[in-house]
């Protein structure tokens, strides 16, 4: 008898806090795939792997992977991983996975002096047009009319400005090697999304560059939507505001 | 061995390399823009890294990673700078990392000015970040004495998982002395003295080992019991690092504490007093966090002593921790300038002679 499938071996056992529905779950669950796949395939030495999770709601992602891990202070993670980098170099793999109020404004500074740098790590974005963990606040990425606890009526363009699109823009920045927009709302874009992180983390291994993959994911919870109208409502007005694919690939280049 | 001339600032960050750092990360500011400076040269040198980070925010934040790693890391800045980091100081307090930070203090608030201060005493010593911690804080007279304890602050910050801080006044960092620079310590991370660090984990290995660089319990009871391991640290330290210098204290009328620089001007004022027949002693704490409150109150609770003088270059700062420590037993006075206006020998003469008269 063969197996044909394995329960990842880079998530413990606990159960996750994610609300039903949550995108963190299956996001989570294809970074640890990934890197269980490039241990069997010999890119990453098993033992080789560290982890910087953010304040969100995936402040808690050090219980889930398995693996050496940090929880850094909010929007700071990429500065943490930049400390631990330095230190570990080529030997170890280093990545970020932060949401989109912890990197799109609180830690702007850092994402973007971290793709400057072309610092050897990845990070996994995850953009769900919200604050989930304090409760539905606006986030940079929320979309104009978009209705969160701090935009009652909608976002304003001209009061607070348009969504910021973090892909293009760290594209834009000459240290950052490869940034893919990715998407896991059906299982093509699932297995795409797989394909991205482990594109990027096979490039840090090779000591290419700065790599970020942004995964738009949904929050049924704070959007006040089913788990099955939220992926609706993330392929009618996420997808067509921030589009899926390839912002920059040097190698490809 | 032979004395050498150096610059504080480069002595400083010296002695840090010699002491094992290999991990700079800071950002310019007056008055210490020479250590990273110095740093940027050094470290390539000796396999270190050298990086100038995007803010001071950035820095400390790389600090937190790098010695999550079991690194010995080090950063630099001066007092505005300081305030930037606080939140990375408070995380590393809150994980226990070991680390050093150095704060070549100018003066304040804000932005204040560049001369020399000793304006972040409280920031220092009474928080600066959220929660409930401590740093074991130094606070160096002389060049060498900077030396010397950092010689051997890694070794402290790692026994006890505290991060360490320097205070320096602009004026230790900027003049030169000679100085006796120690050997290269032989340090390498070691996964079996820092099973807590991120050296390298795989399912399978035991669970205890696998790093987990971390400042957030959720529950009231994980928190209340993370904090209780940090407080019987703490009273550790307090039992066991205290240190200052007593100096002319026999039979002295008046006992003057300062730290820093103000500390060998009070040296020089309690030399010329002593000509003139007033025998004055001072109490120097070179750990201002634990603060040498025995050592304060033995001193001034000799039947000899009259009154005390607190002198700082701030508005009066330590004078709070002289006032607990003399707890009302005599008359404590101060004297003292904000940032930049180092209070002089004749200045503090006066001042002694003055409370003598009774004025
Ligand atoms: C310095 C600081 N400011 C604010 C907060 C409060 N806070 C916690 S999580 C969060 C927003 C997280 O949103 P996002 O990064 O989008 O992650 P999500 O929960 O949506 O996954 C905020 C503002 C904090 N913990 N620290
Ligand atoms: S609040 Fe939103 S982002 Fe957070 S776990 Fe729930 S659904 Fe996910
Ligand atoms: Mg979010």
């Amino acid at each position: 008898m063969s197996v044909v499938f394995e329960k990842t071996k880079l998530l413990t056992d606990k159960t996750f806090h994610y609300c039903p529905g949550c995108n963190h779950g299956i996001i989570h669950r294809l970074v640890a795939e990934s890197i269980d796949e490039l241990i069997k395939e010999g890119v990453i030495e098993e033992g080789k792997v560290i982890g910087v999770a953010p304040v969100g709601c995936s402040v808690f992602a050090y219980d889930y992977f398995n693996c050496d891990m940090y929880e850094a202070a909010h929007g700071r993670a990429p500065a943490v991983a930049t400390g631990a980098k330095r230190v570990v170099g080529n030997d170890a793999l280093v990545f970020t996975y932060q949401g989109d109020g912890d990197l799109a404004s609180i830690g702007t500074a850092e994402i973007v002096h971290a793709a400057h740098r072309g610092e050897k790590i990845c990070t996994i974005f995850v953009n769900n047009a919200i604050y989930g963990m304090t409760g539905g606040q606006m986030a940079p990425t929320t979309l104009v009319g978009q209705k969160t606890t701090t935009s009652p009526y909608g976002r304003d363009e001209a009061w607070c400005g348009a969504p910021i699109r973090v892909s293009e823009m760290l594209a834009t920045i000459p240290g950052s090697y490869y940034i893919e927009r990715c998407a896991v709302n059906n299982n093509a874009n699932i297995n795409k999304t797989k394909r991205a992180i482990k594109k990027a983390f096979t490039y840090q291994m090779q000591g290419k560059g700065f790599c970020l993959i942004e995964v738009l994911s949904t929050c049924p919870t704070n959007w006040g939507l089913s788990p099955v109208e939220a992926m609706k409502w993330l392929e009618e007005n996420m997808i067509p505001y921030y589009p899926l694919g390839v912002k920059k690939d040097k190698e490809a280049e | 061995m032979a004395k050498t001339l150096m610059k504080g600032s480069e002595a400083i960050a010296e002695a840090a390399i010699r002491a094992g750092a290999r991990y700079f990360f800071g950002y310019p500011i007056t008055p210490q823009t020479e250590i990273p400076e110095y740093m940027s040269a050094r470290m390539p040198e000796v396999g270190g890294c050298f990086l100038q980070a995007e803010s001071e925010v950035a820095a400390i934040n790389m600090i937190y990673g790098a010695a999550g790693t079991g690194a010995r890391a080090i950063t630099s800045s001066s007092s505005p700078g300081i305030s930037l980091k606080q939140e990375g100081i408070s995380y590393c307090a809150g994980a226990r990392l070991p680390a050093v930070i150095l704060n070549v203090m100018r003066g304040g608030p804000g932005l204040g000015n560049i001369q020399a201060s000793q304006g972040d005493y409280f920031q220092a010593v009474k928080g600066g970040g959220n929660g409930d911690y401590h740093l074991l804080t130094y606070a160096p007279s002389s060049v060498q004495e900077a030396i010397d304890i950092m010689m051997y602050a890694y070794d402290k910050a790692e026994q006890y998982r505290i991060p360490v801080l320097f205070i320096a006044d602009g004026i230790i960092a900027q003049m030169m002395e000679p100085v006796e620079m120690p050997d290269f310590v032989d340090f390498k991370i070691d996964p079996e003295k820092k099973p807590w660090a991120c050296t390298g984990w795989k399912p399978g290995d035991d669970p205890e080992k696998r790093g987990v660089i971390n400042s957030i319990y959720i529950s009231t009871e994980e928190l209340a019991a993370h904090n209780d391991v940090l407080q019987a640290m703490y009273k550790e330290v307090v039992a066991n690092e205290q240190q200052w210098e007593y100096y002319n204290c026999e039979n002295a009328e008046f006992i003057i504490t300062a730290f820093g620089t103000v500390a060998r001007i009070a040296k020089s004022a309690i030399n010329e007093l002593k000509e003139q027949g007033i025998n004055v002693g001072l109490v120097r704490p070179i750990t201002v966090w634990p603060f040498p409150y025995d050592a304060v109150s033995k001193a001034v609770n000799a039947e000899s002593v009259k009154a005390v003088l607190d002198v700082e270059l701030n508005e009066g700062q330590m004078l709070q921790d002289v006032k607990l420590a003399v707890n009302g037993t005599k008359p404590v006075d101060f004297y003292g300038h904000c940032g930049s206006q180092m209070p002089t020998t004749d200045e503090i003469v006066t001042k002694i002679i003055s409370m003598k008269e009774g004025k």
